[in-house]
This record gives C-alpha cells, sequence and structure tokens, in this order.
C-alpha cells in the first residue's frame, strides 16, 4: 500500500517536474526542475527495487550532467523578450512533432504485449538467491555482454578525444607555467647575510649607480613649506 | 512491542527514534567542531583561541548560535527568494541525510542499504547544487563567482574520490558499509592502499571546501564566495551543513581506510574500548587533520587546484586502481 | 633528479610543514590575556590627553595657545581671559579626541607641560559627545594620572 501510494507520488512529482522544464521561463529553473525530474525517477527506481540503477542516475545525470547543465546556462546572458518571439513561431513545428510522437506512442501501446514473466520481473529484479542487484547488472554487463560493452565505451572514448581535437586550439602568446621547472629551479636564488646597517650600495648586491651619475638635486631650503 | 515495531507506524516511530538519536549528537558535534577548529588553529598560531564563554570557553557555539539567531534575514531584493531559501535547507539537509547509511558499529546504521557507498558518493555529488543555487540566486557576482569556482572544483575532485572508492571496493567486494569496515578487521585499507588514502583525503578537502581549497569562500578576493548575501538562520545553516559535511567526510575516511569500529589492535586493553568509541575518535583524528592542514596550508590558485584534480590526481588514481586490480588478480586474492 | 621526484612523490615538503605547525601546536601561548595581563607602554606611549597642575594645585597651562597652532588635526580649541588675580588663564580648552591623531605634537609645544598625553588607552565612549573633551574633563584626568605622567616626563627627559 505505502509502496504504491509512494509510487504515485513521485509519478506525479516526475510528471510534473517534466512538464516545468518545457514551460518554465527561466531556462535555470528548467534545469533546476530536470534534476528534479532525475530524482523523482532514481526514486521510482529505488521503489521498483533497482537500487543500483538509482544511484548511479543520481551520480552521474545529477551529480555531474545535470551540474554542467546548469553550469552552462547560468553562465548564458538570456533575453526572455526575443526568447519568447521564438516560442511564437516554433510552436506550430514543435506541435506537429510532438503529435507525430504522441500518435506513435499510442500505437506501441496498442501492439504492447507484455512478457508472460513479466509481472515476476518486475517485483522481483534480481534473479534471486543471494545474488544482489549490482552483482546481476555486473554479470549481464561484463559477462554477457562484455563486447557490446567495450564497443560503446570505444565509441565514447572516441567522441570525447573528437570533442576535445575540435575544441583544443594552441593559442599563440599565452602564458602558461611550468611547475616542474618553476620547482626544480635551483641556484639563481639565494639568501645572502645582510650586514647590519649597510645599504643597498654598499653591499653591492644590487646594481650600483653609475659613479659619475649627477646627484639628485635636492630641493632649495627657502622654497617655502606648506607643512 | 514487537507488534508495534512490525506496523508501518511502528517502524516510522522506531526510525525517526534512531534518526534523532545521530542527529542530535551530530548537531552538538558540529557546534564543538567549531570550538575545536578555533582552538587548535589557535594553538597552531601559539594563541589560545576562545577561552571567556564558560569554562574554556566551551560556551562559546552556544553565544554564537544565539547571536546568529538574534540577527535579522535579509534577502536582497534582486535575488530570487524561493531558490535563495532553498540553498542553505538543501546545503544543511544533505549533510544531514547522508548520515542515513554510516555504521557507527556492527549493524548500528540506520539504513544498512546494499549500495551504501553509491549513496554517500551520490549525496556528496548533490552537495554542489546548495552551493550552486545559493549563488545564482542571490544576484550578485561575488556569490556567482563562488559559485562557478564550487560547482566546478567539486565535480573535479568527485571523479578521482570516485575511483579510490572504487580501488577500496575491488578489495572488499560489496557496496555494502558494514561489509567494507568487516572486511578491514585484520588490516586496515590505509597501509596497502596509502597513496589513495592520500588522495582521498586531499580529495575530501576540496570536496567540503576546506583549506587549502577553500575558493569558493576566498574571503581575501571573493568576500565570503556563496554566501556573501546570507545572514542570520539561512548563513547558519551554510554553516552547519559545510560542518556536518567535513564530519561525515571523516566518517568515510573511517570506513573507508581506518577501520571503522574496529581498534588498532584486536588486544586486551583495546577491545575493552567499545566499537563507537573507537569510531568517534578516529572521526576526531581525522577533524583534527582537516584544520591541521587548514593551519599549515596557504590558499591554492584556481589554475593550480584543477591541475592537480585533472592532471595528477586523476592519472594517479586511474593507474593505482589498475595496478591494484591487477595485483588483486594475479595473487588470487579477488574477493567473490 | 630521483631525489628530486623520491621527495616530490613522498610530499616531503607537505610533511615538515605539517610538522612545523604540529610542533608548535605544543608550544607554550604568547596569549595576553588583556583585561587582566597587559603589554608595557613605552614612557612615549601616546594615548588620553591631560592637563596638568602644579604641585600647589595652580594649572600650569597659560593659554599660550601653542598647542592649538601646532595641532595638525586642528582637534583642540582654547579661549583665554585674564583671571581675576591678572594672570592669563583659558576659560575654555576643548580637544575634540575623535578629531585627534595621537601625534603628540601638542605636548611638544607646550611650553609649561601643560598638556600631556598620558598612558591611558582605554577611553572608549558610547556616544561622540563624551569625546569631546571640556577643561574640567582634561583636568580632572591630569588629577588622576599625576603620578604617572611625572614618572613618564622624568623618564623622558634626558632624551628631549
Amino acid at each position: 500500500m505505502i509502496a504504491t501510494l509512494a509510487f504515485y507520488a513521485f509519478a506525479a512529482v516526475l510528471i510534473g517536474s517534466a512538464v516545468m522544464v518545457v514551460s518554465s521561463r527561466n531556462p535555470v529553473h528548467s534545469v533546476l526542475f530536470l534534476i528534479l525530474a532525475f530524482f523523482n525517477a532514481a526514486a521510482l527506481m529505488l521503489i521498483a527495487g533497482a537500487e543500483f540503477l538509482a544511484m548511479i542516475l543520481v551520480i552521474v545525470y545529477v551529480g555531474a550532467v545535470a551540474v554542467l547543465f546548469l553550469f552552462v546556462v547560468m553562465m548564458l546572458d538570456i533575453d526572455f523578450v526575443r526568447l519568447r518571439e521564438g516560442f511564437q513561431r516554433y510552436a506550430p513545428i514543435g506541435g506537429a512533432v510532438g503529435a507525430v510522437l504522441f500518435v506513435e506512442l499510442i500505437f506501441v501501446l496498442g501492439a504492447w504485449r507484455f512478457a508472460s514473466d513479466a509481472a515476476d520481473l518486475r517485483i522481483n529484479p534480481t534473479p534471486g538467491g543471494s545474488v544482489s542487484n549490482t552483482q546481476a547488472i555486473g554479470r549481464i554487463l561484463y559477462t554477457d555482454y562484455i563486447l557490446l560493452f567495450q564497443l560503446a565505451g570505444l565509441v565514447l572514448l572516441v567522441a570525447m578525444i573528437g570533442a576535445i581535437v575540435l575544441t583544443l586550439r594552441a593559442r599563440p602568446g599565452t602564458k602558461r607555467q611550468n611547475i616542474d621547472a618553476q620547482v626544480n629551479r635551483t641556484g639563481s636564488v639565494g639568501l645572502v647575510q645582510v650586514p647590519m646597517g649597510a645599504g643597498l650600495r654598499e653591499m653591492g648586491i644590487l646594481r650600483p649607480p653609475e659613479p659619475d651619475a649627477p646627484k639628485p638635486i635636492a630641493a632649495p631650503a627657502d622654497h617655502g613649506g606648506h607643512h | 512491542m514487537s507488534d508495534f515495531i512490525a506496523t508501518p507506524f511502528g517502524t516510522l516511530v522506531i526510525t525517526v527514534a534512531q534518526a534523532l538519536a545521530l542527529l542530535v549528537p551530530l548537531l552538538l558535534a558540529v557546534a564543538y567542531l567549531t570550538y575545536g577548529e578555533r582552538k587548535v588553529l589557535a594553538a597552531m598560531q601559539m594563541r589560545k583561541g576562545p577561552n571567556v564563554v564558560g569554562p574554556f570557553g566551551l560556551g562559546q557555539p552556544f553565544a554564537d548560535a544565539i547571536k546568529m539567531l538574534m540577527k535579522e534575514t535579509i534577502i536582497p531584493s534582486g535575488a530570487s527568494r524561493a531558490l535563495f531559501m532553498m540553498a542553505p535547507m538543501i546545503t544543511f539537509g544533505l549533510a544531514m541525510i547522508a548520515w542515513a547509511v554510516i555504521p557507527v558499529n556492527d549493524g548500528w546504521a540506520i539504513a544498512d542499504i546494499n549500495v551504501g557507498i553509491l549513496y554517500l558518493f551520490a549525496i556528496s555529488s548533490l552537495g554542489v547544487y546548495g552551493v550552486i543555487i545559493a549563488g545564482w540566486a542571490s544576484n550578485s557576482k561575488y556569490a556567482f563567482l563562488g559559485a562557478l569556482r564550487s560547482a566546478a572544483q567539486m565535480v573535479s575532485y568527485e571523479v578521482s574520490i570516485g575511483f579510490v572508492i572504487v580501488t577500496v571496493l575491488l578489495c572488499v567486494g560489496s557496496l555494502n558499509l558494514t561489509a567494507i569496515v568487516r572486511a578491514q578487521e585484520q588490516v586496515w585499507f590505509f597501509i596497502p592502499l596509502f597513496p589513495m588514502f592520500i588522495i582521498f583525503f586531499i580529495s575530501a578537502l576540496a570536496e567540503t571546501n576546506r583549506a587549502p581549497f577553500d575558493l569558493p569562500e576566498g574571503e581575501s578576493e571573493l568576500v565570503a564566495g556563496f554566501f556573501v548575501e546570507y545572514s542570520s538562520l539561512s548563513f547558519g545553516l551554510f554553516f552547519l551543513g559545510e560542518y556536518a559535511n567535513m564530519i561525515l567526510m571523516s566518517a568515510l575516511t573511517t570506513i573507508l581506510f581506518l577501520g571503522g569500529w574496529y581498534p588498532p589492535l584486536a588486544i586486551v586493553p583495546f577491545t575493552w574500548v567499545p566499537g563507537p568509541v573507537w569510531f568517534i575518535l578516529k572521526i576526531c583524528l581525522c577533524l583534527f587533520t582537516f584544520v591541521w592542514v587548514r593551519a599549515t596550508f596557504p590558499r591554492y590558485r584556481y589554475d593550480q587546484l584543477m591541475r592537480l584534480g585533472w592532471k595528477i590526481f586523476l592519472p594517479f588514481s586511474l593507474f593505482w586502481l589498475v595496478l591494484t586490480a591487477f595485483v588483486l588478480k594475479l595473487a588470487g586474492w579477488l574477493p567473490a | 633528479m630521483i631525489d628530486r621526484m623520491a621527495s616530490a612523490m613522498l610530499l616531503r615538503e607537505l610533511v615538515s610543514g605539517m610538522a612545523l605547525t604540529l610542533k608548535y601546536f605544543f608550544k607554550p601561548k604568547v596569549t595576553l590575556n588583556y583585561p587582566y595581563e597587559r603589554g608595557s607602554l613605552s614612557p612615549r606611549f601616546k594615548g588620553e590627553h591631560a592637563l596638568r597642575r602644579y604641585p600647589n594645585g595652580e594649572e600650569r597651562c597659560i593659554a599660550c595657545k601653542l598647542c592649538e597652532a601646532v595641532c595638525p588635526a586642528q582637534a583642540i580649541t582654547i579661549e583665554a581671559e585674564p583671571r581675576e588675580d591678572g594672570s592669563r588663564r583659558t576659560t575654555r580648552y576643548d580637544i575634540d579626541m575623535t578629531k585627534c591623531i595621537y601625534c603628540g605634537l601638542c605636548e611638544e609645544a607646550c611650553p609649561v607641560d601643560a598638556i600631556v598625553e598620558g598612558p591611558n588607552l582605554e577611553f572608549a565612549a558610547e556616544t561622540r559627545e563624551e569625546l569631546i573633551y571640556q577643561k574640567d574633563k582634561l583636568l580632572d584626568n591630569g588629577d588622576r594620572w599625576e603620578p604617572m605622567l611625572a614618572e613618564r616626563l622624568r623618564l623622558d627627559a634626558p632624551y628631549r
């Protein structure tokens, strides 16, 4: 009973926040609603018993991806009036795409048939026995589908390298720090025991002025001080 | 009585009682952590620290709290009100709910869930939202800069924390925190995994925005960083949340590397002391080190902070993870 | 090279830094417990002003207004009239302590050592009015601190 109530509560908040993601005017609020939606999705997974997936969803999407979204969106300088203009103009196209998707969903639902053991699987996502949720996923990913999993990883790696290659440019004139060189520099800086009361010139450690350089002319004594 | 516990209402009452039994000492510990920090910092600077309110200044945390509560709550006129008020609650709430899975002794956790370490990691990665929302909602450039710095910093150091946790998990074979501590009955993990222990501790400093990684606050450059605009209770919640996070990170270090509730040697004088006392002592040791580091090192420059996180810690922890996996596999020590 | 690598990997500098702070952790504290313990003050310390008297009770100030003239912050205001016995004395001697910069030029200028800056540094007040000192307040200060003021002048005299 409680699980059912919780399910409907989380599902309602999930759908509500998903609607707010699209309809909220301020993009930062949109991202925050997106985060709320992720949260509720994780909670739904928890109710379904998929605790590992729920935590991974929170860690990856809420903890990392959405932070970067928020990061970018917060820095954007958005003119809300122009945003509204765009909404008017693109509404028919967006509506059409949405309608097509909706019709497709109806078709899918119409042709949907549950597997005979779906009900049992839904209630008990672990394969039974002492095998935990995490181990079950691990077996599927790393034993049954290891090749596909590695391929997916490779695709991600290529995408990452591609993104770096596309955005990395060596700008001339930027100053960089070579920390190793700095730390390992020896001999060019030293501590000197300075004699008491000696000026820099007597010690000769700094560049002395030219011997015949004219002395700075003292201000005439009768210049009429204003003290 | 057992019938009552079995009912949903009974479970609720028991859980609330357990939570209170954990959170009230925790809040007290947070209050005295501020006192302890000031005392330790003072001692390292050859000062005395707070010593006026009460004996040895022990009343100082309460004096500070009362002073803070008496102040006026100010909401800047340009701020986004709802988010502005929500941010400190998020920070504080997250710092509290993370404690639900911490095992203080064998079996003494409010919720001994199977993916406890992932839960903690998820909660600590959410901590960034309190900061970033506070910075954005304040509508102030200092707060915003602090929030940006903090977000980038916390996301960066989470990556290496993740790898350190995975290394520990390789040695344990379970995501359950109690199981992680039980695996250290013979030898605490900080001995075989010493470099990871250091990386974890330094990343924990960065994750909790403590010196020398306290750039998000950076009082000398950003006034107070993301909570410049906060005052009174909302500031207090940030403050409590930050210190509770420090204690949480120390507890996590204790669980992952310092053998949780186990005594250092399983011989007589040590085994007389009960497990929770060892747990608290180890947390205190970690907290002392937090303050010790603050007393010792100057603040990092921001680009150096990022370099340390991405170019040193990340490759190093990745390398050590692979090395650990190899050693475990070749020696046949992999847990089933 | 290997030496440098090793010391970098073992965080030698960090550890030695932390060892230093730990050493100081156990050192005796140097805090002065201020209201109960105080640091020593030089005889030349320039604190709260006072107007002194001669031992027979006659006030020293002869209303020459040198201090008023020399005061760089123009904190001193003096009005003077001849008294019944014909001697010239001040009728008003005000020092605005909020303007004063405690430079000590007034006591340097004074030919009779009447205005002096005493050792007292705890004269904070809650209102601005309390910090505008009148003549009676200054004379009162002089009476209160006289033994100490005389001693300070004696100690400083060889260097004047």
